[in-house]
């Protein structure tokens, strides 16, 4: 049996050697990087905390960090009513559904910056169908404006994505509550409000927490779609992780961002696991 | 009627769906002189356009992560689904923290542990480091396929006199096939696809991938963007995974409920 247990630990030994390697390291490094004046090339020094008392003084990243948590909330919205109304209207066999869900979830085979760039185009006046007398600038045109070409893009492309996690949670309701609740006399609303809703929680829990987490790392569909612009009025905060790094080459201030974003994805997660428990209990 | 009314919602909903793929496709074939590749030539041929070797570095990408992935996880899925050992748990909790732990936020930091490696601007410190991000999902995936072979089908194994590799590669792997399927066809979506690890991992043009490549014809232009030649590079990224996925969709999807409804 003890050899059985070296054997197993063998198997296992690559994966160690990955998430060791590619994750553990990384993390404690993006920690200890905050720490030091770390540039692009040349020795890195320690210079705590300059590198988060410099994140107060940088007007864009306050700038980009309420742009972010007003995309957040947009986005997460939208993108949850969109995907639950999808949800809804396949959730049952009938002819030609089969279709509809292929249709709904045929933009998540799409690379999402492929999407970007394809949206790019469709909004162009050069090619795209949307052109009208005046000329609008659907991607830079104005901040809401470039904001609304953002949101429709996602919107298309994770849509189907969100839809098929809730179809396992709506298909994974017992027939037979919904049964004895239409005896009883259940209005339809009745059903959805009373039944679907409450038991499809862990399903809603899960998605709203994807759909957070992922807008608040939106990058590509601003960088590919409008640039961060116009006036950096759609630029988000890992964009500036980015500009931190590689167009102003100081690695360590943007480990800071980063290690501030981490520490608000955990804190943000333990709430969720939180809140999630306790109302499954 | 209402059967009428729940065919209109959906038809226009999906013909809305559809629409931008389609549009891309048409937008890609057409151009002054008519219907046709000229945009597809352009894509390959123009300035700032992609080249032949950016499809072989997308490609070789995508071979180390789909490789590495399925090679990783079929090891680990069997240490974790069949083998008890000393940090198994504690190994899989940590594997299981990679999805929390947003990957946007550690790049920088792969990025300079990558140079003191000797991976800087390498195809396979890339491919490295999108293997590590599949693995959350994948081990999860092949350590639930393990556990659901019935044990006699090993045990008979065993008592022919099959040592633990024999039965793996002998019995095991063929009935895991399914989730094979799933956790390949989604290391290949990913790696195919994926655009800012590359964009940070990678810096010279004659490294870049495809995606990269395509993306650059938007952020390297300095005058007007070939908007034409751009759809045509969407399709030519786009058409094999919608391919892929139609024809593959059954794994897809029942890797992916397994998946949500467990996780």
């Amino acid at each position: 049996m003890q050899r059985r247990s070296w054997v197993g630990a063998a198997y296992a030994a690559p994966t160690a050697l990955v998430v060791g390697v590619l994750f553990i390291v990384p993390l404690v490094l993006v920690g200890w990087m905050s720490l030091n004046d770390w540039p692009l090339l040349g020795a890195p020094e320690i210079n705590f905390p300059e590198n988060y008392t410099g994140l107060t003084d940088n007007e864009l990243i306050a700038d980009a960090a309420w742009f972010t948590a007003k995309y957040t909330i947009v986005i997460t919205a939208l993108l949850f009513s969109v995907a639950f109304g999808l949800a809804l209207l396949v959730q049952h066999q009938r002819r030609g559904v089969g279709f509809f869900r292929t249709a709904f979830f045929l933009p998540v085979a799409v690379g999402f910056a492929s999407a970007s760039l394809l949206f790019l185009g469709l909004l162009s006046s050069e090619i795209g169908p949307f052109h009208t007398d005046t000329y609008i600038s659907w991607t830079s045109g104005s901040p809401n404006l470039a904001l609304g070409s953002a949101v429709t893009l996602v919107l298309w492309r994770f849509a189907g994505f969100n839809m098929l996690i809730m179809l396992t949670g709506l298909q994974a309701i017992p027939l037979e509550i919904y049964e004895a609740a239409r005896i009883d006399g259940a209005s339809r609303f009745q059903l959805f409000r009373r039944i679907t809703v409450p038991l499809m929680r862990p399903t809603i829990a899960l998605v709203l927490t994807l759909m957070i987490a992922g807008s608040l790392l939106a990058f590509d569909q601003f960088w590919i779609l409008t640039r961060g612009g116009p006036d950096n009025r759609t630029t988000s905060l890992v964009m500036v992780i980015y500009r931190e790094a590689f167009i102003r080459l100081d690695l360590g201030s943007a480990a800071a961002i980063s290690v501030v974003l981490l520490g608000v994805l955990v804190v943000f997660n333990v709430i969720q696991f939180g809140v999630l428990r306790r109302r499954s209990q | 009627m209402a059967r009428l009314s729940y065919y209109t919602t959906a038809c226009a909903l999906a013909i809305l769906f559809l629409f931008p793929l389609l549009w891309s496709g048409w937008a890609s074939l057409e151009s002054p002189s008519g219907f046709g590749l000229e945009n597809y030539e352009r894509l390959f041929t123009s300035d700032n356009g992609i080249r032949f070797y950016h499809v072989v570095n997308s490609v070789l990408v995508c071979l180390i992560t789909v490789g590495g992935t399925l090679l990783v996880s079929t090891l680990g899925g069997y240490a974790f689904g069949r083998f008890r050992f000393p940090g198994r748990d504690l190994l899989f909790l940590v594997t299981l923290a990679i999805l929390m732990v947003p990957y946007a936020t550690i790049l920088i930091a792969l990025y300079v542990l990558l140079g003191w490696l000797g991976l800087q601007d390498s195809l396979l410190g890339l491919g490295l480091v999108l293997i590590m991000f599949q693995l959350p999902f994948s081990i999860f995936m092949m350590r639930n396929s393990f556990e659901a072979v019935p044990r006699e089908l090993e045990e008979s194994a065993l008592i022919d006199g099959c040592n633990s590799f024999g039965v793996l590669t002998r019995v095991m792997l063929h009935a895991v096939r399914p989730g094979l399927i799933t956790v390949g066809l989604f290391a290949f979506l990913t790696s195919w696809n994926e655009f800012f690890a590359p964009l940070i991992l990678l810096n010279s043009t004659d490294q870049f991938t495809l995606t990269l490549a395509v993306v650059n014809m938007r952020t390297a232009s300095h005058g007007a963007i070939d908007y034409a030649a751009l759809e045509a590079g969407v399709m030519f990224m786009a058409v094999p995974c919608v391919l892929l996925f139609l024809f593959l969709q059954r794994s897809y999807v029942r890797g992916f409920m397994s998946g949500a409804l467990k996780g």
